[in-house]
């Protein structure tokens, strides 16, 4: 593995970068003989003369991305090519809040501060973090000041283009939120090309006291596209988060998706959508770590397998000793369309207190088969009729999305995917 | 309208249909009535094209077109409506999508347009009313958690919604108090008209007060032994089905 070992010295993170290259070079890429990594390999994507930056920079037009946003809405939007911020199909803000560059953030004394406290505070030391840690040079910064209601979506695009074959892009997120401070955010990585595309992302939020912070991840990617998504949270006293990632589209996709609760009182919410099918392969490993008391925390993810695709749902989650009253909720419901897909489903609970409720419920089906000769009898067709029992299979993750438009524009993606069009807004 | 002939139909090997004839009309209604497990719902399900049936002889016929081996949707699209014994729940799909999507799926089918939303909309309006049903209801999933009376209106509220050639209601009376029995008979009566015609399958006289048959069969262990008027009905209620037994023994 040939990474570019430059690192500017006199960045105020270089100690942080020195330490994650010390890290990436002990762990390295990780293995399926690691238990977290059993169903997942990304032997197929990693090359031999792999490189973390861009040698050239590419432009888009705005007209031929415009369908990878939610150009419904007003939003503020954040976007990169290949790795490489692109100023012209962005629009940022410094008034009352930060939605700009991670470069401008590391490199800008005013965010000094910031960056100590926040900057890889809660990323894990795993090796493909630490490979992001120590060469991502990019990437969103967010900064809601105690207090600010944001009126409009903030959108974060990663587009890569493909030009360059061996690229493994680092982008890097950090976003904070101060208390009372209330924020959405919509993420998507985008590939242009059908040529394979491989993004190692890492993405820290911070919720403090009373926050809210609504992130929805759309993975809809080609089919050559894959995806390591890295997501760290960790959250104050009152706050509320949720993460919903709707994986549709893409060669790989790892998701982890990592709740640190740090004070009383809150609640973490993860949800998912995946349908799968072509080979696919989405794994969604999730942690909830209950450290204080009184918390909860739902998850509920629906997952939909067809031709030779697989999914992989890991739901952990862990109640600390200090951790009493805490209500932790797991729900992993999977269908199998036909017999080449596959779903490997576990539920880890490490529960250390004793007066907790935690539940955690997997299933796994097939198409109801009564249900569908229902429809039919209506005169919807066996296409349609299948899609619509999806998405009724689907709805309360679809029906628990905030953003109206956006709500519609997942529901087009799906479907899009199930090739159909179905005459009604969910 | 509906030609039967000579209809043989078999679940996992078994016999349950053995020969079944059976013509109705425009603007006829039958009812069909025998005893648990005669088949009279496997004869609804044969019709509405369930694959869980086989059909090993004879062949059903709509208006000149053969349906034997047409797909369910596809019959519904001919004009067939069948109103489940046990309509299904589905979760997440609400009754009014659900309506949009069969209607406009049905017209796309036969070559027209989709429905205009408002038009839809007046027409879910109206035959809601009709059918005296909630408002609330139609946002909801369909058939979760509906009593087994709410469920029965709902299907004929779709009936309503879907005005088909042919109507089959399978034991729609069951669950059903008497109010609501009247709501759904006059529900089907008002949507009689000289070009539709009903089959009403039930063991009970009791909703054939309300909605009268041309034509009363007997069904009895896969056939029709014995046809008459609507006092047939009436008989069957008073002396029960031993003596049509006996009789078809003979
Ligand atoms: N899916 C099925 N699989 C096996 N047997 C069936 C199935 N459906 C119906 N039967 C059998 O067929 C016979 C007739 O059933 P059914 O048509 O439901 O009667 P009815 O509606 O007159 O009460 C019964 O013996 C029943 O057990
Ligand atoms: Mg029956």
């Amino acid at each position: 593995m040939a990474f570019e070992n430059t690192v500017d010295v006199n960045h105020p993170v270089h100690e942080v970068r020195s330490e994650a290259i010390k890290n990436f070079e002990n762990l390295g890429f990780p293995s399926k003989k690691m238990e977290e990594w059993k169903y997942t390999s990304l032997k197929s994507l990693l090359k031999s003369d792999m490189s973390v930056f861009p040698k050239k920079e590419s432009n888009l037009d705005y007209k031929d991305v415009k369908q990878y946003f939610i150009h419904e809405i007003e939003s503020y939007k954040i976007v990169f090519i290949d790795g490489v911020y692109s100023s012209h199909l962005s629009e940022t803000s410094h008034e009352g809040l930060d939605v700009c560059l991670m470069s401008a953030a590391l490199s800008k004394p005013k965010y000094r501060l910031l960056i100590e406290n926040y900057f890889n505070k809660i990323a894990v030391r795993d090796g493909l973090t630490s490979l992001n840690t120590a060469f991502s040079k990019e990437g969103a910064f967010i900064n809601i000041p105690r207090g600010v209601v944001v009126e409009k979506p903030i959108q974060i695009l990663h587009f890569s283009t493909g030009m360059e074959s061996s690229l493994m892009t680092q982008p890097r997120n950090l976003i904070v939120v101060g208390e009372n401070a209330h924020v959405q955010i919509i993420e998507r990585h985008q590939s242009l090309t059908d040529n394979p595309t491989l993004t190692n992302s890492v993405t820290e939020i911070f919720a403090n006291k009373r926050g809210i912070v609504d992130y929805y991840k759309i993975q809809n990617d080609k089919d050559a596209a894959s995806l390591i998504d890295n997501t760290y949270i960790s959250q104050q006293r009152n706050s509320h988060v949720s993460v919903h990632t709707f994986s549709l589209g893409g060669k790989l996709t790892r998701n982890n998706l990592q709740f640190f609760q740090k004070g009383e009182y809150l609640d973490s919410t993860l949800k998912g959508i995946t349908i799968t099918d072509k080979k696919q392969h989405v794994d969604h490993s999730t942690l909830v770590h209950h450290a204080q008391p009184n918390c909860e925390s739902h998850q509920d993810y629906k997952g939909i397998y067809a031709d030779k695709s697989t999914g992989v749902f890991n739901g952990r989650i862990v109640v600390e000793k200090e951790a009493q009253k805490t209500n932790g909720f797991q729900q992993s419901n999977n269908i199998l369309l036909d017999d080449t897909a596959t779903i490997n489903a576990k539920p880890q609970l490490e529960i250390f207190a004793d007066d907790v409720r935690c539940s955690h419920g997997c299933t796994i089906g097939q198409l109801d088969d009564e249900a569908l000769l229902y429809l039919r009898s209506r005169g919807i067709p066996k296409k349609e009729a299948t899609a619509l029992l999806m998405f009724g299979f689907a709805n309360n993750v679809l029906e628990s999305v905030k953003i109206p438009e956006l709500k519609q524009r997942i529901t087009r993606l799906i479907a899009d995917k199930l090739g159909v069009n179905l005459g009604f807004d969910l | 309208m509906l030609k039967i002939k000579n209809l043989h139909a078999s679940v996992e090997g078994k016999e349950i249909l053995k020969g079944i004839n059976l013509e109705v009309n425009p603007g006829e209604v039958h009812a069909i009535m025998g005893p648990n497990g005669s088949g009279k719902s496997t004869l609804a399900s044969v019709i509405a094209g369930n694959e869980d049936f086989e059909i090993t002889d004879g062949s059903i016929e709509l208006e000149g077109e053969e349906l034997n081996e047409m797909a369910p949707e596809e019959r519904a699209h001919q004009g067939v409506f069948l109103s489940f014994q046990y309509p299904v729940e589905i979760p997440g799909v609400t009754v009014t999508n659900f309506m949009k999507t069969a209607i406009n799926e049905t017209r796309k089918a036969r070559g027209q347009e989709e429905m205009p939303a408002n038009e839809m909309l007046k027409k879910i309006r109206e035959k809601s009313e009709l059918l005296e049903i909630d408002r609330k209801f139609l946002s909801r999933s369909l058939n979760e958690g509906f009593s087994g009376g709410e469920k029965k209106r709902n299907e004929i509220f779709q009936l309503a919604m879907m005005e088909p050639k042919l109507a089959i209601l399978d034991e729609t009376d069951s669950g059903l108090d008497i109010d609501a029995l009247k709501i759904v008979a006059n529900g089907v009566n008002r949507l009689k008209t000289d070009k539709n015609a009903t089959i009403v399958i039930t063991h009970y006289q009791r909703l054939l007060d309300y909605i009268i048959p041309d034509h009363v069969h007997v069904l009895l262990n896969g056939k029709i032994v014995k046809s008459g008027g609507k006092e047939l009905a009436l008989e069957l209620e008073e002396k029960g089905y031993d003596w049509i037994k006996q009789e078809a023994a003979v």
